[in-house]
């Protein structure tokens, strides 16, 4: 078995939302109760539809957001415990590459700068080797170093989640979490950008956390999937298993929605229906209750555990498929 | 000349944008086609000119653009020389349009139901309270509550149910065609699903035709009967899904298909080299030529014509000789 390089146990992130004054307070539960290990060197896959807490759940991680409760782990260390120097080291270690490529990056510094901002903090290095470092990171992920000295405008889409990519992975970290690196990107593009990120996860021994809303590219890049559902954790374990078994109706239901680009394929017709539950207040018992096919009164009134039951295969349901 | 389409024929269709910039060579000379009732997907990478031609057949294309070149013959008329009055009786009626955010096409301080029926009315030529029973009839086939839908605001509603109401409001004229720009691209794929049935429901029941735009290859695979690739302003590929899936033949499209990553695939993805032509400055000849593996001389100076390889299949590519051109030697 691998080594764990994130532990997260029992972790809630609420966000507060205004409401009227007679009103009593409520909370956007937008991470509630996760529980998961990232083994180290594995490629994580977090899916999930939009709301479900995905970039809460990373955020959280890297402790941009506090959480209301819960432990992280990472690399055997409490980080929520951790201060001054600790703490930026082990920030150093966890790095974010967000998803939209036009805003992620400031249209009016020098790339140079971009990258090199966070080397300045974590390294006590000259400046000519700072501008060694990135003319290399830059080849690394398919760019040139000529690049340095331009602007974010000037490049497209895919050149900046490389670039976005080069500044998380110029503080050498362990690991990285990808929310939706590729969502705003043509599916040419796409693949160049899934390719390179393949690669150099190999070359530098990292980490990833993947998240997406798509399924049919963590077939081709994770390891092991997390599927969320308002806020929980419905489904995990490894890729083959969800994908060849998937255990949770919900994640059964998405896999049947998902389009398969392929005439030939004649899909089983099965639709989710209904929209999905607000965070702020999730269906009683089990949150897909209200639209699972096979609920009964039990699912109505008592909320399932996330169970293993394989070893390594979570369930949160109270009749597992 | 004969049409290709019965219901929709394009041909040479040219749009260009005066930017400060320089001229956009939007589209280049487009070539679509579509029969009633058909289902064709329009599918390429952004900046391609899927929009663009769809706003050229609603004759939507405001300035700095201009439609400059070409054919747009719907059911029997050219559109490019209607005059807006006319184009108007068209416009909504014979053929609507619904976009990838349903929400920004309704008006945000006006109640939903209030909305539909001025879209009916208008068609109908009645007044706005005479439609509501039909509105909601529509509502109701569309899979909404009437009731609860008719006195929202659009901001009440999620964005899968703004599409429905979009939908419902595009097909009650009964029109002919129904065009839908990335109607699911800002939709969870649970909910495009849901969406996809609707559309093909509707459509079956009422016989329109659908043009859809999509970047998303699998969304094609099971909605569509035939495939337009387009590629930098140009019609590049057209065949049945089918056989396009099967038997891509424009060097660009094999990329892009072997681009696709889906369930179940774990080799290489493969990614077509280069980036997007800027159509300021687009390349000469076969706009392709820059990123194809198989350009050859003639590919740089001139733009190859889009004709028919086989039965039903077209391919605007030098590699392939029209089934009327006499093969040459060699
Ligand atoms: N109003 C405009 N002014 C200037 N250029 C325009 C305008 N509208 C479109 N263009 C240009 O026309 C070309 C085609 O654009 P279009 O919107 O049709 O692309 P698309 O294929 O729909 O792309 P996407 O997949 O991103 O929606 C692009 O180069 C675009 O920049
Ligand atoms: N800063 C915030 N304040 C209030 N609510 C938030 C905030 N960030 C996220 N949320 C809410 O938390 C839920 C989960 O959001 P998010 O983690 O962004 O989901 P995902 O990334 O899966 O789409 C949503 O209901 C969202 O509206
Ligand atoms: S617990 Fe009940 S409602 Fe929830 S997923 Fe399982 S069967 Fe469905
Ligand atoms: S015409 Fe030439 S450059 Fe264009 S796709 Fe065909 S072979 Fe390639
Ligand atoms: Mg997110
Ligand atoms: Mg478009």
């Amino acid at each position: 078995m691998a080594e764990t390089l994130i532990k997260i146990r029992n972790l809630k992130t609420y966000f507060p939302v205004k409401k009227s004054i007679f009103s009593k307070k409520l909370f956007v539960k937008a991470v509630d109760n996760v529980n998961m290990d990232v083994p180290k060197g594995s490629t994580f896959a977090v899916v999930g539809e939009s709301g479900s807490g995905k970039t809460t759940l990373a955020r959280t991680v890297l402790r941009l957001i506090e959480p209301t409760s819960g432990e992280i782990e990472f690399d055997g260390k409490n980080i929520l415990e951790l201060k001054g120097k600790d703490l930026l080291e082990v920030r150093r270690n966890m790095q974010i590459v967000f998803q939209d490529p036009y805003n992620s990056l400031h249209p009016r510094k020098l790339i140079k700068n971009i990258i090199g901002e966070g080397m300045k903090i974590h390294f006590k290095i000259s400046d000519i080797e700072i501008r060694d470092r990135i003319a290399a990171v830059l080849k690394e992920v398919g760019l040139i170093d000529d690049h340095m000295y331009r602007y974010a405008h000037e490049f497209s889409g895919g050149q900046r989640q490389r670039i976005a990519f080069a500044r998380a992975m110029v503080l050498k970290p362990k690991f990285i979490v990808l929310d939706e690196p590729t969502s705003a990107l043509d599916v040419s593009v796409q693949a160049m950008v899934l390719k390179m990120l393949k690669e150099i996860k190999v070359q530098e021994s990292l980490t990833y956390m993947f998240i997406t809303h798509n399924l049919s590219l963590v077939d081709y890049i994770a390891d092991k999937v997390a599927v969320m559902y308002v806020g929980e954790v419905v489904e995990m374990g490894d890729k083959t298993t969800i994908f060849n078994h998937p255990s949770h109706p919900y994640t059964d239901l998405l896999m049947a929605s998902n389009p398969v680009p392929d005439p030939k394929f004649v899909r089983e017709k099965r639709l989710l229906k209904g929209e999905i539950p607000s965070s702020i207040n999730p269906p009683s018992g089990c949150r897909f209750h209200n639209r699972c096919p096979f609920a009964d009164e039990r699912c109505e009134r008592e909320e399932p555990e996330l169970r293993e039951i394989k070893p390594g295969h979570f369930v949160r349901c109270h009749y597992p498929l | 000349m004969e049409l290709r389409g019965k219901l929709l024929d394009i041909s040479n269709l040219k749009v260009s944008f005066y930017t400060y910039r320089g001229v956009v060579k939007a589209l280049n000379g487009v070539e679509l086609w579509m029969d009633s009732g058909e289902r064709l997907g329009v599918v390429g990478e952004t900046g391609c000119g899927k929009s663009v031609t769809s706003l050229a057949i609603m004759r939507l294309i405001e300035q700095p653009g201009e439609i400059q070149e070409g054919k747009i013959i719907f059911n029997g008329r050219n559109l490019v020389e209607l005059s807006e009055e006319k184009m108007n009786n068209i416009r909504g009626v014979e053929m609507s349009m619904i976009f990838q955010e349903p929400r920004s096409s309704l008006n945000p301080v006006m109640k939903v139901g209030y909305q539909i029926g001025e879209s009916i009315a208008k068609s109908k030529k009645i007044k706005i309270k005479q439609t509501y029973p039909e509105v909601k009839e529509m509502l109701r086939l569309v899979g909404l509550d009437p009731e609860r839908v008719m006195n929202s605001y659009p901001h009440e509603l999620s964005g899968g149910m703004s599409q429905r109401v979009m939908i419902g409001m595009g097909l009650a004229s009964h029109p002919k065609l129904l065009i839908a720009d990335e109607p699911t691209s800002a939709l969870d794929v649970t909910i495009q699903a849901q969406i996809l049935e609707l559309l093909d429901e509707l459509a079956r029941k009422m016989g329109n035709a659908v043009m859809l735009i999509t970047h998303d290859m699998g969304v094609v695979a099971e909605f569509c009967d035939k495939v337009l690739v387009m590629y930098a302003g140009n019609s590049v590929e057209y065949a049945s899904t089918a056989r396009l899936f099967e038997k891509p033949l424009h060097p660009y499209t094999g990329g892009l298909l072997q681009a696709v990553p889906r369930v179940g695939r774990t080799d290489e993805l493969k990614a077509i080299k280069g980036t997007v032509p800027d159509l300021v400055n687009p390349p000469s000849g076969c706009r392709f030529h820059p990123r194809c593996p198989h350009a050859m001389d003639i590919c740089k100076v001139e733009r190859p014509p889009f004709v028919e390889i086989e039965p039903d299949h077209y391919v605007a590519c030098y590699l392939f000789k029209g089934k009327n051109e006499v093969k040459e030697d060699g």
